[in-house]
């Protein structure tokens, strides 16, 4: 824990009543209630399964560099596909999401810590060991599941082997732990606030990641109760999916993919919302349409509960349904282009500099607008019908997933990681890193949208030899991206131990919100008093006060 | 709301949750080893148990103590609210899903699997002795499934069960008025009756289990009625228990004195519970038991 | 072979910046979806094609905006921050012209969707059930009415998987299988989806044709081919192990020819039934036991009979494989299978003399050498 050092140093500044500064040694880690302390834990943990998950991704990619079974067994390499997206989902995107909130809520919103502490401190530790019982899995006899991070039934019921019950069981905790830190985020939004910031005062991080909250606590336990159906169908004989006892397998993915699809807008809303912090700081100009962004991620939001089903275009379901499912999904384009367009109209006369997270930002927002667009080609039910369950998709997923949710990320640990270490990193390293990465991760996926056109499915460890030049590319630009985040982890290392120090409170020079006001490095214990509204009015990010 | 440094509260960093988190570990691996043959599984979910309740208790016990102690302020009662609030709409959603599920099966797939709708090949080639009928007593494939011979009938003990869970609801409301109105006789009744209520509830749905395995072989096993049956009921009944052991510590606490009429977080979040786990059953006793046909 | 992968490759990387220019550069390389052969996936390609160009007009747009602004209000060049930050005009605009943009696709989009979910009139039918990881093709009416055959990968892609030298000299490697589906040109065929295990997907990118196979529920399509040849597919729904070596071929023939295809697989099928009258010798079973084992067992049971730990049983010394008194269940699994598990009902897949002779070789091969022969007679009997 390299942060270690540094917050004990911050705590010599917090001076504070009836708390006590973090306690020295390990065990302030299990223990702690402070929310930067578990943010911090949260962004370790998240960083680690990146590392975990995409070492699994760089397996998937070195198989698939030629035609013909290289490296791995076909069982090894689904195994490799299914864990690669569920550890890249709910161990590293969500945590690393629920990590920045924890850090960056409560001096946003002038609070002095998250509303429910202890929770909070619960909500991470079942983190580890439920990853740990995941990861356990492949190494059961039979390995781990190996039925894609969407394990459809009947593949995982009755033909799945039998660490599969592991793998329900570590799903059911890391539900509970999302839940359990959904309702720490909204209890601390609503109730933590400074008393002078309404809501329509709150910057957009904030905002974004309110509603997030929502979707997590209607969506997660919907994906424990499909979990649960697994495990009886599996160990108790009932008949959810089997159609012989009059259920349907097809149900399943209803109920999955109800979960699923509020889940890829849970990867996507902060991400938004981190974007439109950043966009105004280094343009100078206050975020252009501010409430009609909050009313755009409250529509994204509503609008998500009801296109699920657009996953399942070809499971045979009657053609209203695929009607239906068509005009409501692509009716999300609308105001997800809202955002967009406000993005670039912020930018629009700004007076703008390119620091790196707002490079970060620029880069999200072009590469997540064409995942965006093959998102909308996807919904369109007959074209889906060739694109379905092929490397379009994949594409598709990679540059909203990839170029959206962790560039904006990495664009968020940038621009506040001098704030938490009180270190700069080294610019010019991390231009390296930047254009190194976002150059090789199109190398990466874009071919993918080629693949896929061209009849290539996914899932497959090996194909036929028309895909192999494409397959080529991608895989050294896999390898390319991969080799990047090494060097993020050296900038961040570097920069938390070495960094040249930063005085000023407002790190960069034109950014505006409450958490700027603190004294760099953040003090261990967020504001202790609460700050007064003309302070807030001063400090919001999106009038032009 | 005035708030001054005073009266931000943030607890001393506490072992509770990673207890809870090695409890659960070993709980549920322990579960899971056990479905597969392990004897060790058994053992290890049931120290995993121990664990879990041990930290419940612990972890509650120092909460009550700083409540008691006067750490808290309206604010920290107020995330507590919320927290429980969404808390219960999160069970909402689980008990959800099973509903879908049973709507689903009902209404599309067992219908489908009769030739409904564009699936007239379904029934055709593959089903052709099956007609759609709700609750599914005859499934697609027989063979392979429990057939039961009759099903539970709405107006006897399910019905009895519904009065008994409206009669704790508003035996639960009478105590929470005797306790702001400072009636300590009828706030203690009014709690022993509604636990009362609540385990008489739990007997006759153990002997309507029973007579559901035993006499009408309608089990988990009886094709996706059965799946939904048991299902739904057992969650819920499990909520019930865990209700009314909730009820029962808040009884305990009462007696020890604590509560005021402005102070009692605790009472309040446990009486939303049990509502909600009433407002559930209500659903159950319309689509499960009544509403059939 | 390396040089020429590399020119072909950059080539490619070139034509990657050509992409702009329609048509041309894209089919060629297989770097868009083909037309078809059937009108649905003419109109697919249609308004694939519409929806891309619609995108690419956005990108443009909205990124041209954006890269002007990036060029010319930037700090270093001395620009001035303006203050606006609201305005709900151009709010609407934004809302009201993307919404008009998406009912002018929507509409060409219900019509094609209206169009290929319609499949009541059929000239043919074809029931497709997908195994792990073979495809059964039964003909269950019109010409061909009691056709029916499974379709495996073929052997020489299978070798291939893991020799480069078989895999460089097969052209259609994984694409290719022992037994291809036969329709006739110019008709109306209907197929009908069905899975005995898992979910399967069934897909020829050419006829716009793609169908999950849901165990349990029959789904439809449709397909109206114009064109005779071959065409090639894949099973696109992850099915398990072998979910990536399960190809589909289907041989699309002028109507005499289909018909004489119908007559010659009539003969077969007879000739077939006759070959388990008679008593076979232990090298003739062995012979079609290899063969039998290789092309329905080995994919789980393993090519050397070691299966897999903890998913597929081991064939080598396994007490039902070696005990004498186990025949009859030996053979009653490889009949019925064992419901509930990977292992499936091989009964109606293969003939008396192919069960008996994969159960002689089970018997004897893997270094079980038990000696023991299994007639076809016995067989039929266990049935
Ligand atoms: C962060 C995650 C994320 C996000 C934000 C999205 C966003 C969208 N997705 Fe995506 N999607 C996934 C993650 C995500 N998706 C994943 C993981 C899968 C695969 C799951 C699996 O099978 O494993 C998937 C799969 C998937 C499918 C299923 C494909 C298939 O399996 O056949 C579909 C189909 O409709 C779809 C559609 C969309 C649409 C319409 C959007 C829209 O929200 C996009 C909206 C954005 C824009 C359109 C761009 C910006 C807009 C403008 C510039 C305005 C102008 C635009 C217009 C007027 C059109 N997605
Ligand atoms: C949520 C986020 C997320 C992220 C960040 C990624 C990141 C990456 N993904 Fe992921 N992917 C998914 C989510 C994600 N993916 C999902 C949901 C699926 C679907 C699964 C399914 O089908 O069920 C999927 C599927 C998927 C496939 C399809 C597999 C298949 O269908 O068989 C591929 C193939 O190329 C792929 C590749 C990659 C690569 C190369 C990266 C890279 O960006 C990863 C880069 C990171 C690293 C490489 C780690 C850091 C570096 C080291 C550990 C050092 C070692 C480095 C070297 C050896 C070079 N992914
Ligand atoms: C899709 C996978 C699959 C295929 C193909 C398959 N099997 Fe099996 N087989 C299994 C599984 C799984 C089992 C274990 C069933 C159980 O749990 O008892 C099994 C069990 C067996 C057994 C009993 C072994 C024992 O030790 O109990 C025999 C014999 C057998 N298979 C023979 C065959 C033959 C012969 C074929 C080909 C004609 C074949 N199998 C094809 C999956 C398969
Ligand atoms: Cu069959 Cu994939
Ligand atoms: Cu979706």
């Amino acid at each position: 824990m390299a942060t270690t050092t540094t917050e004990i140093e911050a705590d010599i500044h917090a001076h504070d009543d009836h708390n006590h500064g973090p306690e020295p040694g390990l065990m302030r880690w299990v223990k702690t209630t402070n929310h930067k302390d578990i943010g911090y834990l949260y962004m370790w943990f998240a960083f680690s399964m990146l590392l975990i998950g995409g070492a699994m991704a760089m397996v998937i990619r070195l198989e698939l560099l030629m035609p013909g079974l290289q490296y791995v067994e076909p069982q090894f390499f689904n195994q490799m596909t299914t864990m690669h997206g569920l550890i890249m989902v709910f161990g590293a995107i969500m945590p690393a999401f629920v990590g920045l909130a924890n850090i960056m809520i409560p001096p946003m919103i002038g609070g002095p810590d998250m509303a429910l502490p202890r929770m909070n401190n619960w909500s991470f530790w079942i983190l580890p060991f439920a990853g740990a019982m995941l990861l356990s899995t492949m190494f059961m006899e039979g390995g781990g599941p190996a039925f894609g991070w969407t394990f459809y039934a009947p593949l995982s019921t009755t033909f799945a082997p039998d660490s599969t019950d592991f793998f329900i069981f570590a799903i059911h905790m890391l539900g509970f732990s999302s839940i359990m830190g959904a309702i720490n985020i909204i209890a601390t939004v609503m109730n933590l606030r400074a008393s002078g910031m309404k809501l329509m005062d709150m910057p957009l991080f904030v905002w974004t990641w309110f509603i997030t909250a929502f979707l997590l606590i209607a969506a997660m336990p919907v994906l424990a109760g499909a979990v649960t159906m697994m495990l009886t169908d599996r160990n108790f004989g009932t008949s959810f999916f089997d159609a012989a006892g009059g259920g349907d397998p097809v149900m399943f993915q209803h109920i999955f993919w109800f979960f699923g699809h509020p889940e890829v807008y849970i990867m996507i809303l902060p991400a938004f919302g981190i974007v439109s912090q950043i966009i105004p700081t280094f343009a100078r100009k206050p975020l252009f349409g501010y409430s009609s962004m909050v009313y755009a991620t409250a529509s994204i939001a509503i609008l998500s509960f009801v296109v699920w089903a657009h996953h399942m275009f070809l499971t045979g379901m009657p053609v209203a349904g695929q009607m239906y499912f068509m005009y409501a999904t692509i009716l999300i384009s609308v105001p997800t282009g809202v955002k967009v367009f406000n993005w670039v109209t912020t930018m629009w006369r700004g007076s703008m500099s390119f620091e790196i997270p707002m490079m970060w930002a620029v880069a999200f927002v072009i590469l997540f607008t064409i995942g965006g667009l093959s998102g909308l080609m996807l919904g369109i039910v007959p074209a889906d019908i060739q694109y379905h369950d092929t490397y379009f998709v994949v594409a598709h997923f990679h540059y909203v997933l990839v170029t959206g949710a962790l560039f904006s990320i990495i664009a968020g640990v940038f621009y506040w990681l001098p704030k938490w270490c009180g270190n700069m990193f080294n610019e010019k390293l991390a231009t390296i890193h930047f254009w190194w990465a976002v150059i090789s991760v199109n190398v990466l996926f874009f071919p993918m949208h080629f693949l896929g056109l061209a009849g290539m499915p996914r899932r497959i460890p090996d194909y036929s030899l028309q895909f192999a030049d494409f397959n080529w590319i991608a895989s050294i630009g896999g390898f390319a991206f991969g080799l990047s985040f090494i060097l993020l982890a050296y900038i961040v290392v570097d920069c938390i131990r070495n960094g040249k120090p930063v005085k000023e409170a407002r790190v960069w020079e034109s950014a505006k919100g409450l958490e700027w006001t603190l004294p760099t490095p953040a003090p261990y214990h967020t504001f202790t008093e609460e700050p007064p509204r003309e302070l807030i009015l001063k400090e919001s990010s999106h009038s032009a006060h | 709301m005035q708030q001054s440094k005073d009266q931000y509260y943030v607890p001393e960093g506490s072992y509770w949750p990673i207890v809870g988190s090695i409890g659960m570990a070993f709980l549920l691996g322990g579960f899971a080893s056990s479905l597969h043959g392990s004897g060790l599984g058994a053992g290890l979910a049931v120290l995993g148990l121990v664990i879990v309740v041990f930290m419940v208790f612990g972890w509650m016990g120092q909460v009550v103590s700083e409540s008691e102690g006067g750490y808290y302020n309206q604010q920290v009662g107020k995330s507590f609210r919320i927290g429980m609030g969404w808390f219960i709409f999160s069970e909402v959603m689980f008990f959800a899903a099973f509903f879908g599920a049973m709507f689903y099966a009902r209404e599309f797939s067992i219908p489908w699997l009769a030739g409904e709708g564009n699936n007239m090949w379904t029934a055709k080639l593959l089903w052709p002795e099956f007609s759609a009928n709700w609750p599914l007593v005859k499934m697609p494939n027989p063979e392979t499934f429990a057939v039961p011979s009759a099903l539970v009938h709405a107006w006897g003990i399910p019905a009895i069960n519904t009065m008994l869970l409206l009669c704790s609801g508003a035996t639960l409301t009478w105590a929470h008025w005797a306790l702001y109105n400072k009636k300590r006789d009828q706030l203690i009744y009014g709690m022993i009756a509604t636990i009362t209520l609540g385990v008489i509830f739990l007997g006759f749905q153990a002997y309507e289990y029973a007579h559901a395995y035993g006499d009408l072989n309608l089990k988990m096993t009886s094709g996706v009625y059965g799946s939904t049956f048991f299902l739904l009921t057992g969650f819920h009944g499990f909520h019930v228990t865990l209700g009314t052991v909730m009820l029962i510590c808040i009884l305990m606490r009462i007696i020890r004195g604590h509560f005021t009429p402005e102070n009692h977080f605790a009472f309040e979040a446990v009486a939303w519970y049990w509502h909600f786990v009433d407002v559930v059953w209500l659903g159950l006793f319309i689509y499960v038991y009544w509403f059939t046909g | 072979m390396l040089n020429n992968r590399f020119f072909s490759t950059l080539f490619k990387i070139l034509t990657l910046s050509l992409l702009a220019v329609p048509g041309l550069a894209f089919a060629e390389y297989g770097l868009n979806l083909p037309e078809g052969v059937t009108p649905i996936s003419r109109d697919i390609y249609g308004l694939h094609m519409t929806i891309f160009w619609v995108c690419v007009g956005i990108a443009v747009l909205v990124f041209g905006v954006m890269i002007y602004s990036m060029i010319n209000h930037r700090k270093s060049k001395g620009a001035v921050a303006s203050n606006f930050h609201e305005s709900t005009t151009i709010e609407l605009v934004w809302t009201i012209v993307p919404l008009l943009i998406l009912i002018i696709i929507a509409v060409p989009a219900t019509r094609v969707l209206i169009d290929l979910e319609d499949t009541s009139k059929a000239d043919m039918t074809v029931k497709i059930t997908g195994y792990q990881w073979k495809w059964q093709y039964e003909y269950i009416d019109a010409e061909g009415e009691g056709i029916n055959f499974f379709s495996n990968l073929a052997q020489k892609s299978r070798d291939g998987i893991k020799n480069a030298a078989i895999r460089s000299s097969d052209e259609n490697y994984l694409q290719d299988v022992d037994k291809r589906l036969v329709l006739p040109v110019d008709t109306r065929v209907r197929f009908l989806m069905t899975s005995n295990d898992v979910i399967h997907s069934w897909w020829i990118r050419d006829f716009g044709v793609k169908q999950d196979a849901n165990p349990g529920f029959i789904n439809d399509a449709w397909a109206y081919i114009e064109k005779e040849g071959v065409y090639r597919g894949k099973c696109t729904e992850l099915c398990g192990k072998d979910h990536g070596f399960m190809p589909i071929v289907v041989e699309v023939v002028s109507k005499a020819a289909y018909a004489k295809w119908v007559a010659d697989e009539k003969a077969a099928a007879a000739a077939a039934a006759a070959s388990g009258d008679r008593e076979w010798s232990m090298d003739e079973l062995m012979t079609q036991g290899a063969k039998v084992y290789s092309t329905n067992c080995a994919a789980c049971h393993g090519v050397t009979g070691a299966g897999v730990p903890g998913a597929f049983p081991a064939m080598t010394g396994s007490p039902i494989v070696v005990d004498a008194d186990k025949i009859p269940a030996h053979i009653d699994i490889i009949i019925n299978g064992k419901s509930g598990t990977a292992m499936q009902a091989f009964g109606k897949q293969l003939s008396d003399s192919d069960i008996a002779a994969v159960v002689t070789y089970e018997r004897n091969a893997f270094g079980n050498n038990t000696g023991e022969i299994v007639q076809p007679a016995e067989i039929k009997s266990a049935r």
